[in-house]
């Protein structure tokens, strides 16, 4: 009869700890995380993009609408294929990267949450900030929860994976980057996607 | 003799130029110094351009190097004039 106690009281305890939320660390040792950037130009898209990528999501795959977190991205990281345009990039004139190394987004919310196996699609409303200007919107974002899958990116270790993808425009004008300048030259609207992956051992 | 060293000079240039610019890819767009090749993470399905060295010259450069061969043309032809013989 104990011995039957204490196996129910086990096996409860085994499933609130897999109930819990759990902490996705997205500093990724392999290099893969990735934002991409893009905005139009005459002769050819500026596009380009930045590896730099840190920041801490709670999710828990039994609620994911309780998802909540912080993607940070390193300016310094960004890059172009043409070099003049990667200088004026980081230039003071426009992100000004030594000013405002950091660019990110704080998830405060999920809305529409709609879960079919172990993806999840949801709108992510938070604070976006950018060249020190923050400013609150939403975007689509796509979770994927990989169980038991961090060994075999990272050999010799146990956990779980969080891939997260999302694809949203901002506008520069919106964050103070050269509002209402050289938009012949290039746009307004600024074409973002999220492809990351989170990791969370245990 | 100068003004067809001039005019040698800037078709060497432009050929020299546009011969360069179709066997490093023809690139329509910006010259680039690093060129994106895609990585895909197999386990996460991420796939990330990896920036390798290369430069791949675009229209900007080869503009630039058809407009100073036009140049040099140009002068060239200043050159050639000749000047009024004195007594």
């Amino acid at each position: 009869m104990k011995l039957k106690l204490t196996m129910v009281v086990l096996v409860a305890a085994a499933g609130l700890s897999t109930a819990a939320p759990m902490d996705f660390d997205f500093k990724d040792p392999k290099g893969v995380n990735n934002a991409v950037f893009k905005l139009d130009a005459p002769l050819e898209a500026i596009s380009g993009n930045a590896t730099g990528i840190s920041g801490s999501v709670s999710f828990d795959p039994a609620a994911p609408a309780a998802t909540k977190g912080k993607i940070v991205v390193a300016s310094s990281s960004l890059h172009l294929g043409n070099p003049m345009q990667l200088q004026h990039l980081k230039s003071d004139k426009w992100l000004d990267v030594a000013k405002f190394p950091e660019i990110s987004f704080e998830a405060k919310e999920l809305k529409n949450v709609k879960t079919t196996g172990d993806t999840t699609t949801a709108d992510a409303a938070g604070s976006f900030t950018l060249k020190g200007t923050s400013k609150d919107i939403t975007i689509p974002v796509k979770l994927t929860y990989l169980k038991d899958k961090l060994g075999q990116r990272i050999p010799n270790t146990k956990g779980d994976l969080l891939v997260i993808r999302s694809t949203f425009t901002i506008k520069r004008s919106d964050f103070g980057i050269n509002p209402g300048q050289s938009e012949d030259k290039v746009s307004d609207a600024i074409e973002l996607s999220l492809s990351i992956a989170g990791a969370s051992a245990h | 003799m100068v003004s067809k060293t001039l005019r040698w000079l800037a078709f060497l240039i432009a050929v020299t130029a546009l011969v360069s610019w179709a066997a490093l890819g023809a690139n329509r767009g910006w010259t680039k110094t690093s060129v994106p090749v895609k990585k895909t993470d197999e386990v996460t399905g991420i796939t990330v351009d990896d920036y390798q060295k290369r430069f791949v010259p675009g229209l900007d450069l080869l503009g630039a190097a058809v407009f100073g061969s036009a140049l040099l043309a140009g002068l060239s032809f200043f050159w050639d004039k000749k000047k009024p013989e004195t007594v």
